[in-house]
């Protein structure tokens, strides 16, 4: 889930398709307003890293391509990181 | 949806199970337990299996937290439940798993009793807050990944001064659990369940990281790949044990690395070891006694100690005859090997932990392969609804 800005208390608004949340930022330290999370139950418990997110994706493409099946995948270039 | 969506791409998945089909060998099978209920969940959502060759065959393992709860321990939830003085928190699918008598959490709430789902445990902080007098005990179960919030909620609890806030604790460890898979029975010298590799859980792996497989894949000579929850990541994690299979090789790899360190998230890590320790002994339904695979809260919190508070004593209950579970959690049968399975067992009456959390594997089988079943010959009863 996206954070879309710090609360008090060591806590973060977060969304995900359109659904926001507030979540528990007490066992991730540094989280920043636009980061990426993963929650569970009510808390994050990383920060999900987009750099090895686009090198795994950049894998299945390069997998993709060399059986010749067209994909189209999201830059993810509008990611904050 | 950032970071979902992509790794849910048909063509990809596509590309995969076509590089799968040439890189498995044909000449030998490959049986990879999905230990996490998360998985199962997903496998039978994006039919994975449908995407592996014949011969790679998934088993799913017992990291559902609601279906390894022995009936004995949800038995004494109830009880608390049915105490005047007791507000008891949990999370939604404990509530619905039929307890011993054929009571649950549910039919105890609608006996008067004040139940209360919540999604979060600081939640139960705020409702403790909320009625002074009354005793609020949370109902923790889960791996890893709930420990932390926990431990989180009862320092919290500590910190704020509450005297009407507790925990029964029945948090349980991944990696005991595996152990304990490989070391049964039925593994070893029956045979029954045939485990070369393992998909490692991803929520879980967050918090504890990749360290603590090495030592096991070590020992016990089985490949681990940590893959994400999304169907390309299983598809990935799946290439990646073939691949060690292929070339005899039995190391611990990471596929989902955009979620998952060696070490972990060392902060909460830190948090469980300051409120938690290890039991000697605890009780899964399934798998039976295992030795320090479960969680009690450490002396210095005994004060939020519900076990205590209480004085619990679990008292000894038989399983239901008919209910398969416990195989099921083992990986010795699958669901449809069950006689009530979507008969006198569904969803909306679930007699077995297995068919009441979306990530057991009775559940995944009822919501996903019943039109699979339905094809059975016309002599078969077709599956009851409802």
């Amino acid at each position: 889930m996206r954070v879309i800005e710090l609360l008090d208390g060591e806590r973060a608004r977060v969304e995900m398709g359109g659904v926001e949340k507030t979540v528990s930022l007490t066992l991730v330290d540094g989280v920043a307003a636009g980061d990426y999370v993963i929650v569970h139950v009510g808390f994050a418990i990383t920060r999900l890293d987009a750099v090895e997110a686009k090198k795994t994706l950049a894998l299945f493409a390069e997998i993709a391509d060399r059986l010749n099946i067209d994909l189209k995948l999201e830059s993810g270039d509008e990611v904050h990181q | 949806m950032k970071y979902i969506s992509e790794f849910r791409d048909r063509r990809a998945a596509q590309a995969l199970s076509a590089v799968l089909a040439t890189e498995a060998n044909p000449a030998r099978e490959y049986h990879l337990m999905e230990f996490c209920g998360g998985h199962t969940h997903a496998i039978f959502r994006y039919g994975v299996q449908d995407l592996l060759p014949p011969n790679v065959r998934l088993v799913h393992g017992p990291g559902c937290p609601v279906c390894v709860l022995p009936v004995s321990r949800l038995d004494l939830a109830i009880e608390l439940a049915e105490r005047h003085d007791v507000i008891l928190c949990s999370y939604g699918d404990m509530l619905r798993v039929p307890g011993s008598r054929k009571r649950s959490l549910l039919k105890s709430r609608a006996l008067g009793r004040d139940v209360r789902m919540v999604d979060s445990c600081t939640e139960a902080l705020t409702i403790a807050r909320a009625h002074p007098d009354k005793e609020i005990v949370f109902f923790a179960i889960g791996f890893e990944t709930t420990t932390p919030p926990t431990a989180v909620a009862i320092r919290e609890a500590d910190r704020l001064g509450l005297a009407n806030f507790s925990v029964y604790c029945n948090h349980v460890l991944t990696p005991s659990a595996i152990r304990s898979i490989l070391d049964a029975d039925d593994v070893r010298r029956l045979g029954l369940v045939r485990v070369d590799g393992f998909i490692g859980p991803s929520h879980v792996s967050t918090i504890i990281g990749s360290r603590p497989y090495e030592h096991f894949a070590r020992e016990y000579r089985r490949p681990v790949v940590i893959a994400g929850f999304e169907p390309l990541d299983v598809l990935q994690a799946v290439r990646m044990l073939v691949r060690q299979l292929n070339e005899g090789r039995a190391e611990v790899e990471n596929q989902f690395t955009r979620g998952v360190t060696r070490e972990g998230n060392v902060k909460a890590q830190a948090l469980v070891a300051e409120v938690f320790e290890l039991r000697r002994l605890f009780e899964w339904r399934g798998l039976g006694p295992v030795p320090y695979s479960g969680l009690r809260i450490k002396k210095k919190y005994a004060a939020f100690d519900a076990e205590t508070r209480f004085a619990l004593v679990e008292k000894p209950v038989p399983e239901n005859k008919a209910c398969e579970c416990g195989a099921i959690i083992r990986g010795v049968k699958k669901p449809t090997d069950c006689k009530i399975f979507g008969t006198a067992c569904t969803p909306s009456n679930p007699i077995g932990s297995c068919m009441v959390s979306p990530e057991g594997a009775c559940s995944a089988y009822y919501r996903y392969r019943r039109q699979l079943l339905d094809r059975r010959p016309a002599a078969e009863p077709a599956t009851a609804t409802g």
